[in-house]
């Protein structure tokens, strides 16, 4: 029993037939999708489960419902929409919303899959999740069936503590080139000659030197190879290839890495995702669904979901700002050379070319970009200010977080980092023979932060426990390069 | 209705009250969220679990936020997300701390962790409680017990059935035959009665730490011993060369000084349930904290008397602690040893800091007595 099939009641459905059409008028283009009438607590249940009704068990799911339950009971927070990228694609309704909110809620909807279906960072995810997430919950519920539950969840622990080293982008990027692989005889080693007359040849390209180059190019390829080739940003994949597991644990780490490959694009692209779905709850509810007696209340809910409390960032609220701007730049010719050269203000201020490519520009934008193009293209100086930006970061003095910059280039710099690599380190395999000792070897390339150097350890002993041999980390703690190692015993740590 | 994720969550739940997987305690953090009750502003605990990974070090990086201020005003903690998306701050400020935990659950949880026994209570068929419960409902009773809902009902029932009930002018009058009543019905309760008699030694050797120790300790007891009866009792005395009954709160704030002569304190006690608690309806707990530093052996000897014939008869059990001093000869527990060797109802604990309080409390009720 996969889905219980709640079937939306004929008015909620003839509701969801007509906001279709009104999308569907606008150019949006979604699969179709299934929405389900949930009660509060199936609600945080299946929200809890990361939007899939049937998942494993695991103690991470139970945490986050519980974060969930009580946002609800103190009424902190809450649901407003949930839905799966899959085809079909699978959405939720809170039971007992009122109307007018569960028509925000499918409007809103349709923007997301719109966003699933077109958007590129999207496009090499499975589609099918709804039925492989059950599947890979009845794997490990017959894992736990026969190694114990104890067993199961703690090896899951430890593929969980280092499920972000992934690669985004690798699914994107033929890395290998398979074809290679079945060279038979390699070429004779060739020195390359520089050019000569042939009386001039043995003058230009003496024979003892070529010979000497030629044994040096010998001796290097003969050299044993260094595995892996290029360093590897996939550990999960490099560990799933070369790690010692039993046939249990490489599945268990199969699946927890088929999983945040699955969700890295939504982590990717939440300002964009988030913000184009809300363009579209609001230009649909505003200019085709509701009617005069339910405006109200809709400006109250649009309000709440757009609202920024101070010192936070609401993806929504960038998101859609941000769309729109790009919307009015285009519809009023404000972009290209003529437009970046001009500095005066009142020209600027009055620019208007009415090419109207507003819509047009951010139908492109919602295809071709993830939350890290989109601010770095657009997320200019005016905007900045008349969204009253500002960076913040602890003070050491006082302890606080405080307001540090409202210049332009520091904030868009600081968004810009964080939305690099969803504001991970980049970490790779460099050597899985290090010190010629089966040692695997990650680098971690440091770019201005420090990893915190406890979990560090902790993760390096996660994985050991994977690797079964020694593992080491080369890192940069305050300045100095340094190699934190644990061999399965014992952690140490020396300058490099 | 049962959850599908009612293991994972109990899993959590367990895994946070150190239960299983001890491994992971120490990648909890216990975060805090505000919310509001009233007009009180409340720190709602939501402990979470971080997997260790390779992720940057708090350094204070911050963010980018939207909205007024000027560069270097402070901006507020985080808050969750609208989505229910946002991290708490994981920081603790100064909030009136809502305790998660009801008394019970934390009775239960102590109970668990310590091993402690159920209590078999004495007096459990001798002493029966009355108690009404509203249960149902009658056709006669007091009118101040009328039950307007159903009267109404009826009334309403009865006038359709007769069909002089007019939609458009909604009368309803009630006649006699209409009315219906609560009813009670009166269940007996076996109940028992117990009491706490916390003895606390204030003499000038007594520091602030000690006493520290001593609330701490009688505040796990008091909650154990709840959760083990309905209608506990409990009584405070505080002595140094005279004593005296006092209220909970003079208990754990009095700082006196003097000399010590624990037989005061005795023999107030044994007056104390002469009087108020014979020992064939109540149980009774002394717990008595000390620094063990006596006046006199003279004294010491007194106490053992009173202990022997006025005390020790009527008690289920004897609790003494002595709490480490600076000062203190700690002699008092050698000698309450010396004379009852092998006492069922003594129990001596030594606490020298407050991570013997836990063990003192498993040893003071780990007889289930």
């Amino acid at each position: 029993m996969l889905h219980q099939k709640s079937e939306l009641p004929a008015s909620l459905l003839e509701i969801q037939r007509s906001i279709e059409e009104y999308a569907r008028s606008y150019g949006l283009d979604f699969w179709e999708t299934r929405f389900e009438i949930l009660d509060y607590k199936r609600m945080q249940e299946v929200a809890a489960f990361g939007g899939f009704p049937v998942r494993y068990p695991h103690w991470r799911f139970g945490m986050e419902f519980d974060h969930l339950t009580k946002g609800h009971i103190y009424g902190l927070s809450q649901i407003y929409e949930m839905v799966i990228n899959n085809n079909p694609a699978y959405a939720y309704l809170l039971e007992g919303n009122s109307m007018v909110d569960q028509k925000m809620v499918m409007a809103h909807v349709l923007g997301h899959v719109d966003f699933f279906k077109n958007n590129y960072y999207f496009s090499k995810t499975s589609r099918k999740m709804m039925d492989s997430m059950a599947n890979h919950a009845t794997r490990i519920r017959r894992h736990i069936e026969r190694y114990g539950l104890d067993k199961v969840e703690g090896f899951i622990d430890i593929c969980l503590s280092i499920d972000n080293l992934i690669d985004p982008m690798s699914p994107f990027i033929v890395r290998h080139d398979t074809s290679r692989k079945e060279e038979k005889e390699p070429p004779p080693v060739e020195v390359p000659r520089l050019r000569a007359k042939s009386y001039m040849d043995k003058f230009i390209n003496p024979p003892e030197y070529m010979d000497e180059k030629r044994r040096q190019l010998q001796e290097e390829r003969e050299k044993p190879k260094r595995h892996p080739p290029e360093p590897e940003r996939d550990v999960l994949l490099f560990l799933l290839q070369n790690a010692p597991l039993e046939s249990w644990e490489r599945d268990v780490l199969e699946i927890v890495r088929e999983e945040a490959y699955y969700f890295a694009p939504q982590r990717q692209t939440k300002i964009l995702n988030e913000g184009w779905a809300a363009y579209w709850h609001s230009k649909l509810m505003t200019e085709k669904i509701i009617d005069a007696s339910e405006l109200i209340d809709y400006a109250d809910h649009n309000a709440g979901v757009l609202a920024t409390a101070p010192g936070q960032f609401n993806p929504y609220k960038v998101g859609i700002s941000l769309l729109r701007y790009v919307e009015e730049r285009w519809d009023k010719g404000r972009f290209g050379k003529e437009w970046n050269d001009c500095d005066d203000y009142d020209t600027r201020r009055t620019w208007d070319k009415h090419l109207g490519l507003g819509r047009q520009k951010i139908f492109e934008v919602r295809q071709l970009y993830n939350d890290l193009t989109f601010i770095d293209e657009f997320f200019t100086e005016d905007f900045c200010y008349e969204n009253q930006f500002f960076s913040f970061a602890r003070n050491v003095s006082s302890g606080n977080y405080e307001i540090d910059a409202r210049e332009f280039k520091k904030v868009k710099n600081k968004l810009l980092y964080q939305l690099t690599n969803f504001g991970e380190p980049f970490i790779a395999v460099e050597d899985a023979n290090f010190d010629n000792r089966g040692e695997l070897f990650l680098h971690h390339r440091h770019e201005g932060m420090d990893l915190h150097v406890d979990h560090s350890r902790a993760t390096l002993t996660a994985i050991h426990r994977i690797w079964h041999r020694p593992v080491c980390v080369a890192t940069v703690i305050e300045g100095k390069p340094r190699l934190l190692r644990f061999d399965g015993s014992e952690h140490s740590d020396r300058p490099l | 209705m049962a959850l599908r994720i009612d293991p994972s969550h109990n899993r959590f739940r367990d895994i946070v009250r150190g239960k299983i997987k001890q491994n992971l305690r120490k990648y909890i953090s216990n975060g805090e969220w505000l919310g509001r009750q009233g007009k009180d502003v409340i720190s709602i605990p939501v402990p979470q679990i971080e997997m260790p990974r390779f992720h940057f070090g708090d350094q204070g990086q911050g963010g980018v936020g939207q909205g007024s201020g000027k560069v270097g005003d402070a901006i507020g903690p985080a808050q969750p997300g609208q989505d229910g998306q946002g991290k708490a701050g994981s920081d603790t400020a100064d909030h009136a701390l809502e305790v998660e935990l009801s008394i019970q659950e934390l009775a239960e949880i102590l109970g668990e962790e310590l091993e402690l026994p159920r209590i078999l209570p004495k007096g459990k068929e001798r002493l029966i409680t009355q108690k009404d419960r509203y249960v149902g409902i009658r056709r006669v009773g007091p009118e101040s017990l009328r039950h307007f809902k159903r009267t109404f009902r009826q009334a309403l029932r009865r006038q359709i059935m007769m069909g002089n009930y007019d939609p458009q002018k909604p009368v309803v009058v009630p006649t006699r035959e209409d009315k219906r009543y609560r009813s009670w019905r009166t269940t007996p309760m076996p109940q028992s009665n117990a009491v706490m008699i916390f003895i606390m030694d204030v003499s000038g050797s007594m520091g602030d730490e000690q006493k520290e120790i001593v609330r701490i300790a009688s505040f796990w007891i008091d909650t154990w011993l709840r959760s083990q009866y309905e209608g506990l009792e409990s009584r405070f005395i505080i002595h140094d060369a005279a004593a005296h009954v006092v209220d909970r709160d003079t208990f754990f704030r009095t700082r006196e000084s003097g000399g010590t002569m624990i037989s005061s304190a005795y023999k107030l006690c044994a007056k104390m349930i002469e009087d108020e608690f014979p020992p064939s309806e109540w149980n009774v707990y002394p717990f008595q904290f000390s620094d063990g530093d006596n006046w006199s052996a003279d004294d010491t000897s007194l106490c053992m008397e009173v202990l022997r014939n006025d005390i020790l008869p009527k008690v289920n059990l004897f609790c003494y602690g002595q709490v480490e001093s600076p000062y203190g000869s700690g002699q008092f527990i050698t000698d309450l040893r010396a004379t009852f060797p092998e006492h069922p109802a003594v129990v001596t604990s030594e606490i020298e800091n407050k991570d013997d309080i836990a063990d003192s409390i498993r040893s003071f009720l780990g007889r289930g007595k």
